[in-house]
């Protein structure tokens, strides 16, 4: 690095840009969103006295649980070149089901866990049927299942909360282990799980193909259709995962549960550098888009600013998020 | 033995009929050009012989047993390779993710298998070398590379899992002279190690000088079967406009 020839063609490349291609290559993240996170993480400190704190960081983890369950969901659709609109609602409708189950008919904690999560499966399955069987579009497929599986929760819940699950389920959600909170270690377990099936498994490597380039999986052998049906049914068991950590944590279940979270859950995966349009994404990389929106509700709560504010700052950043990504894309395709 | 025999290929899209009982086949070894104007059908007939496309009629055998049940996945693993016209490559992943896609090499980790990037690597810029192909870095999205490299990437992948049949859809397109001098010793080479290949080509003095049969496609019909030794270009070009106004193409195509 002494002498530099200045007829070499191409120059090295900076600091930024190798440490960017060995993180992109090695970790699957985008190194402008650990910037915004601890960036924004700073600036909470500077403006909270309550913000660093480990039962504050646990808090902020708590609180991202649910939406980072569902935001790993949406990873997976959304870098297939999917789109699930119905996250926030099979959310509802699971936790729901999972509370009928367990209140309503008693069945034991294993039974009434595997039917929430198996309700949030089924409600996938029948998303990814119409889609590769009908050929209607995801976009409305899910739109369609995100009313479909909000009515079925009203139904089943006769439009009231179901109260009072057995004391082993809501374990689940308030439970305490070494201090640490059961949802937070649920989330984190199955975001290291996920993100080594995308990041390192044939499973996770097709998924990105299919949405990269759909044809080109195809003349690779890959059975594209079968392929998606699974992509939407484990997008609906996660979903069903998010609204067991949800019930069991407010101890019931409740119809209402997680409408808009497939907003925060796009916008959390956007974040962390998921093309919209497929062919990228990391659920690492939609960790840290996750603790984003978490840091920043969290940030927002303390400075004590109106939920209503908080909704509209969710929905500038996932505009703000897109429109980065559209202008990195754009600014590296001119190279 | 016939390596590849394609026999009464019928294919409508909708109302529209493009291939009608088109049939021809290919030996080890032997390299049989497809040749025929735009809209022809050379692209869909090879599409069904690799499982991309159904046939209405007809009968795809590889080796004598018919392959016509069988997934495009399944025919790779057969040994059947195509080029496609548009390359078909995942533009946002790096040049080792296109060779190895659908077939990732895994190593077991506790049971559980995992893509083994450093053999997919290693044996991708291996293939590169190979084939001699220029390209920026193996590790950078194929996307951000020009036209001739992504072909280098599309030939690298059909030959990466040793093939017995080649199909390449104008595999020279986008190259410059060099390059095709390059993809022309490389179907040689491969018609010496025994593999059959067919190539699609618009450049006439390309498919003269490499094949050894060539057969044309007109309107969707098998029109001319031709032993290259015995024809030459104005034949060639007579039968992919099928008769009328053949003496001015053979001239533009002499002058061309
Ligand atoms: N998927 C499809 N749906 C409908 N029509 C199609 C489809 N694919 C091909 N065709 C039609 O089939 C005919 C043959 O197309 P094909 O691509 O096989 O021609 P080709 O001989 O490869 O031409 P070229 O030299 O331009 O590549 C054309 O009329 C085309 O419009
Ligand atoms: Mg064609």
């Amino acid at each position: 690095m002494t002498s530099t020839d200045p007829r070499m063609s191409t120059p090295e490349p900076g600091l930024w840009a190798r440490v960017q291609a060995r993180s992109i290559e090695q970790l699957h993240i985008r190194l402008e969103s650990l910037v915004v996170l601890i960036g924004l993480a700073a600036l909470m400190a500077v403006l909270s006295p309550f913000f660093l704190s480990v039962s504050n960081f646990l808090n902020i983890l708590l609180a991202t649980s649910t939406i980072g369950v569902l935001a790993i969901a949406a990873t997976f659709v959304l870098s297939s070149g999917g789109l699930d609109l119905s996250l926030g609602s099979v959310l509802g409708l699971s936790g729901v089901v999972g509370a009928a189950v367990a209140v309503k008919l008693g069945a034991p904690m294993p039974i009434a866990v595997l039917a929430t999560v198996g309700a949030g499966a089924l409600a996938g399955l029948v998303n990814g049927l119409i889609i590769t069987r009908a050929y209607v579009p995801a976009f409305i497929v899910t739109l369609g299942m995100l009313g479909i599986a909000r009515g079925l929760a009203l139904v089943i819940s006769d439009g009231r909360v179901i109260y009072g699950l057995p004391n082993a389920m809501v374990y689940l959600g308030q439970g305490r282990p070494f201090g640490i909170p059961m949802p937070v270690i649920i989330f984190v377990v199955t975001a290291i799980i996920m993100h080594i099936v995308l990041a390192y498994t044939r499973y996770g490597r097709h998924t990105l193909a299919i949405g990269d380039n759909e044809n080109a999986a195809r003349t690779a052998g890959i059975n594209v259709d079968f392929h998606r049906l699974t992509l939407y049914t484990l997008s609906g068991g996660l979903a069903g995962l998010a609204g067991l950590l949800f019930a069991t944590r407010i101890n019931s279940g409740d119809p209402t549960a997680g409408i808009t979270y497939e907003l925060t859950a796009i916008t959390a995966a956007i974040i962390g550098g998921t093309n919209l349009f497929g062919g990228r994404g990391s659920i690492l990389g939609t960790m840290i888009g996750a603790l984003i929106m978490g840091v920043l509700q969290n940030g927002l709560n303390l400075l004590a600013v109106q939920s209503y504010y908080q909704q509209m700052a969710i929905g500038a950043v996932l505009i703000l998020a897109v429109f980065i990504d559209q202008f990195q894309v754009r600014k590296e395709s001119r190279v | 033995m016939t390596l590849l025999n394609v026999t009464g290929i019928d294919k409508s899209f909708g109302p529209v009929h493009v291939l009608h009982g088109v049939g021809f086949t290919v030996d080890p070894g032997e390299v049989v050009g497809l040749v025929g104007d735009n809209g022809a059908g050379k692209s869909t007939l090879m599409k069904i012989v690799t499982g991309m496309y159904s046939a209405d009629a007809g009968d795809v055998a590889l080796e004598g047993n018919s392959i016509l049940g069988l997934t495009p996945g399944d025919r790779r693993a057969l040994g059947i390779e195509m080029i496609y016209q548009d390359l078909a490559l995942a533009r946002q992943q790096d040049v080792a993710a296109n060779i190895f896609l659908g077939r990732e090499p895994v190593r077991s980790v506790f049971g559980m298998k995992f893509v083994d990037r450093k053999a997919m690597k290693r044996e991708a810029q291996s293939m590169i070398d190979r084939l001699g192909a220029k390209l920026p870095a193996i590790n950078r999205p194929v996307g951000s590379f020009s036209g001739g490299q992504q072909q280098s990437v599309a030939i690298a992948r059909a030959l990466t899992f040793n093939p017995k049949v080649v199909i390449m859809d104008e595999p020279t397109a986008a190259l410059a002279v060099r390059e095709v001098q390059g993809v022309l010793d490389l179907i040689r080479q491969l018609r010496d190690e025994g593999i059959g290949v067919i190539l699609i080509s618009h450049r006439l003095n390309d498919v003269l000088s490499v094949t050894d049969r060539i057969v044309v496609l007109h309107h969707g019909r098998a029109a001319a079967n031709l032993t290259t030794a015995q024809t030459n270009m104005a034949e060639v070009v007579a039968a992919i406009v099928g008769g009328s106004d053949m003496a001015d193409a053979a001239a533009h195509e002499a002058r061309g």
